[in-house]
């Protein structure tokens, strides 16, 4: 389970994170949605220790993770841009990771799954930006991490990858995992997630099932409901404003 | 036929008369002094291994004298030990030491006093405050010596070899240490210098005052004070001789000053801090020398005139001339600069773009001696490539208008 | 850090760029070899190049290398491994792989032309040394300007300003203090300057082996003894090392604190 308390954080003036509560179940798949600069990305890289939260407490698996590192070894992490040495080789990279958390991986059947195995023996810089999207899902999945957080996971798939992935996340999810998503596309969303977290402003705005948010705004069509939220919230914003001293 | 008896009586006179007297402690003479007093012009004296302690010999008949397996004459630092004062003497196979250092007498291993035709060879000198010393003499031959001595400072150092007011002498061959100066040459003219080694002395290794016409050649100066110095003297030609590490601050390899229409010719001048410098040096060729790895490898002075410095060549230096003047009044021709960074088209071996050996930051330096710690820097670079372009502190005739582009071996 | 020095290193060895400066100290040195015929003088023609180039090109691949390599750190990041672990192996893989590639370029063509029994050796082995040294500062600097920078350009412009007031700009300003304050003894604080700067201090290092003719010809008791003993090389080494640790120390400070 990941637990996040009070998660604050600022990069400069932009306080981008106020005070975030997060509880995340011991299975199932959640994602976290909001408009641009909501703080999506923030709490991924909080959780994952690359961003310093400058207030509040975030556990992993029942550990805190200020100053640790060995926690990560429970996460598979899929980052949004997929760029790697240029002059190493697909397996030599697959081998490096591998070799970096030194736990036993299964690789073979992600390979065959994604068709990676023509690119074994080829240098990253020769791959198209779909296939180097596929070695990063090779990496993500490839090993029996009980949490997986994936960024954007579909930029860059073909439509045949797109239906592996699919297929891939709902396995792990019947296999228990933990998984956590934050994507663009609402389709991928109404498809796959169990559970909806809504960030706005730095703050969480709405935290239930998919059900749950249509009966809140009437709306069959998740894309439909979150618009009308944003336009919802920016028509309070005005009024806020013309209100006089 | 009357010659022949005339020569046979002749070689019997001869025989007769020039005996040989041994001295050792067990021989007829057990002092040196003794066998002298015996002597006769012509006699040889052949002394045996030991030590004599016999304060100052004087030799004055036409003698030959011969130490057999070394013997040690010891002036059991006091007194000066050989004085000569007759012609034709020869001296073999000696070693003479210590002499006491006087602040008031030059004394001497050897004083060669108003004597022609002197021969002094393969002795060693030892300590002796002034090692050969010849005055107002003649034809001499210094030769195979062996000279060391314990000079730490100027003042209570004597010369290896000083020479004083003489003609037509030669000095070969001598290895020479530790001096205020190895070779001293005063008023001496016509003589010759050849093959000697001398290194380590506080002054120099070979000077020459008010001495002209004369030659060296051959020699090696290494470590010296200043490896050789010229002062007031004219007509002297220095060839082949190799100067080498000659550093400190006022170190030289080859020191000019006051000097005249000599001749500088296939030297090598080898990291010494300024390998020539000259102070009114005047009508001098320096040509075929090698210059490597020196700080300054040529520093003449503004008084320094019609001197023509051609084909030598100037590998690494820190600085390849400098000079204090914004004014030029040698020649430089054909010279290889190891700097040099021109072309050469035409392909025949000239480049084509004339050399300025000058370095804008040669005056930096004696201006600000700390900004010697910014050699090699970039930015100084800079400056030097932007004086070369347009000189304005160095002086802008001073160019090598054939500059080689290969060294002259 | 071991692994990630090694895969790094495997990376950047297999780059066109490690070829390419290789094979520019390579042509270099073997023209200079050939147009001289003589180790000795290449060396110190030599000189000058490496006190410029070395901190040039490393200060530019520190910049870059960190800079494209910004997403594969991410993903290492969600790695379980230490911050200071990624960047200190990338920083190492990218510094051996220079120095590599410079101590190959110059060390092949001399070693042909017979530098081991040439009186030239210990000149030749000074000049990789600082060349080295060098290239570990700059590396260092660099990666410190791009992880406190995340913008390229404003990254890139302070690099290279930083290499370009090093190089040039600080030995101006040095002399010119020089003779702004030339009525007093300005040994100790020349010195002083000097070790503030690392490319001086190569210089200097440099410089003990070629001029010690012309050092030695100065008054001041505090250079004689500077350059006239051992205790110059020893010193410039030592401060030369620092300028290795301090940039790498603080360059592992700020990833400990930065966000990605």
């Amino acid at each position: 389970m990941i637990e996040i308390t009070k998660l604050e954080k600022a990069f400069g003036k932009n306080q981008v994170l106020k005070g975030v509560d997060l509880h995340v179940k011991e299975s199932g798949i959640c994602a976290i949605l909001g408009p641009n600069g909501s703080g999506k990305t923030t709490i991924i890289k909080s959780i994952l220790g690359m961003v310093i939260p400058d207030g509040g407490n975030i556990e992993v698996g029942g550990e805190k993770i200020k100053g640790n590192w060995l926690y990560r070894n429970q996460i598979g992490y899929l980052p949004q841009i997929a760029r790697f040495p240029e002059n190493l080789t697909v397996a030599e990279v697959i081998k490096m990771v591998k070799d970096i958390r030194n736990e036993p991986a299964d690789e073979q059947p992600l390979i065959e799954r994604f068709g990676m195995k023509p690119f074994l023996n080829s240098r990253l810089s020769n791959l198209s930006g779909g296939t180097r999207q596929k070695v990063n899902l090779v990496l993500c999945f490839m090993f029996n991490a009980k949490y997986i957080i994936l960024d954007e996971p579909t930029a860059g798939l073909d439509p045949i990858a797109l239906i592996s992935l699919k297929e891939l996340i709902n396995e792990e999810r019947i296999n228990g995992k933990v998984i956590l998503l934050t994507t663009h596309i609402m389709d991928l969303v109404e498809e796959l997630a169990d559970e909806i977290i809504f960030l706005l402003e730095g703050k969480i705005f709405f935290r239930g099932t998919l059900e749950d948010m249509q009966e809140m705004t009437g709306e069959v069509k998740l894309e439909r409901s979150i618009a009308k939220i944003l336009m919802k919230n920016s028509e309070e914003h005005k009024e806020m404003e013309s209100l006089p001293n | 036929m009357r010659y022949l008896i005339f020569m046979f009586f002749f070689l019997n006179v001869i025989s007769i008369h020039a005996t040989e007297l041994e001295v050792c402690e067990s021989c007829i003479y057990t002092s040196i002094k003794a066998a002298i007093e015996d002597s006769n012009n012509g006699d040889t004296i052949l002394v045996k291994s030991g030590i004599y302690k016999e304060g100052n010999i004087i030799i004055n008949k036409k003698l030959t004298l011969i130490g057999y397996e070394w013997p040690i004459v010891d002036g059991e630092n006091d007194n000066e030990i050989f004085t000569i004062t007759a012609d034709s003497v020869r001296m073999e196979g000696f070693q003479i030491q210590n002499v006491g250092t006087s602040y008031r007498v030059d004394r001497a291993g050897i004083n060669v006093v108003r004597s022609k035709g002197v021969v002094i060879i393969n002795n060693r000198l030892i300590n002796t405050f002034f090692g050969i010393y010849l005055q107002k003499s003649s034809h001499c031959l210094i030769k195979d010596n062996v000279i060391l001595g314990e000079a730490i400072a100027e003042i209570s150092s004597g010369n290896a070899i000083h020479l004083w007011y003489c003609k037509n002498m030669s000095i070969e061959h001598n290895i020479i240490k530790k001096h205020r100066d190895g070779i001293y040459l005063e008023f001496v003219d016509h003589s010759d210098i050849i093959n000697n080694v001398t290194e380590d002395n506080v002054r120099y290794g070979l000077h020459f005052m008010f001495s002209d016409n004369d030659t060296y050649v051959g020699n090696t100066f290494r470590n010296n004070g200043a490896g050789v110095a010229v002062m007031f003297s004219k007509n002297i030609l220095m060839k082949e001789n190799h100067f080498d590490r000659n550093w400190g601050t006022s170190a030289y390899g080859l020191l000019l000053k006051e000097i005249y229409d000599s001749e500088i010719i296939n030297n090598r001048f080898t990291t010494n801090t300024t390998a020539i410098y000259g102070e009114s040096a005047t009508r001098l060729k320096i040509t075929n020398n090698t210059f490597e790895q020196n700080g300054w490898a040529l520093r003449l002075l503004g008084s320094s005139m019609d001197n023509t410095i051609s084909a030598n060549n100037f590998f690494n230096n820190t600085f390849d001339v400098a000079t204090n003047s914004s004014r030029n009044y040698n020649v430089y021709t054909g010279n290889y600069w190891s700097e040099y960074a021109g072309y050469d088209l035409d392909k025949d071996g000239i480049g084509d773009v004339p050399h300025r050996p000058v370095k804008l930051f040669s005056y930096i330096v004696t201006r600000s001696e700390s900004s010697i710690i910014l050699l090699r820097s970039p930015f100084v670079d800079l400056l030097n490539f932007a004086e070369k372009v347009t000189p304005v502190f160095t002086p802008a005739t001073l160019v090598d208008d054939r500059p080689l582009m290969r060294p002259n071996l | 850090m071991i692994k990630i020095f090694k895969y790094s290193f495997f990376d950047l060895i297999r780059s066109r760029w490690s070829l390419i400066y290789f094979l520019f100290f390579a042509v270099t040195a073997g023209s200079l070899l050939y147009l001289s015929n003589d180790v000795g003088r290449a060396v110190v023609s030599l000189m000058n190049i490496i006190i410029i180039l070395c901190p040039l090109i490393a200060t530019m691949f520190g910049v870059m290398y960190y800079y494209n390599s910004r997403e594969f750190i991410e993903l290492l990041l969600a790695q379980p491994i230490r911050r200071e672990s990624i960047l200190l192996g990338q920083y190492f893989g990218l510094t051996i792989s220079l120095t590599l590639s410079f101590v190959l370029g110059l060390g092949i063509p001399f070693l042909f032309y017979g530098i081991l029994g040439s009186i030239a050796l210990t000149n030749f082995v000074v000049l990789l040394l600082a060349g080295s040294l060098l290239t570990f500062t700059f590396v260092a600097l660099a990666f410190v300007i791009a992880v406190k920078n995340e913008n390229k350009i404003k990254g890139f412009s302070l690099a290279i300003f930083v290499w370009l007031f090093l190089a040039v700009l600080y030995d101006g300003l040095f002399l010119l203090s020089l003779f702004i304050f030339e009525d007093y003894p300005l040994d100790k604080f020349s010195l002083i300057m000097t070790t503030l700067n690392p490319i001086d201090l190569s210089r200097i290092l440099i410089m003990l082996q070629l001029d010690v003719s012309a050092l030695l010809g100065y008054t001041g008791a505090v250079f004689n003894k500077f350059f006239g003993t051992s205790i110059g090389f020893i010193v410039s080494l030592s401060c030369g090392l620092f300028w290795v640790i301090i940039p790498v120390l603080s360059m592992v400070r700020l990833a400990k604190r930065k966000d990605f």
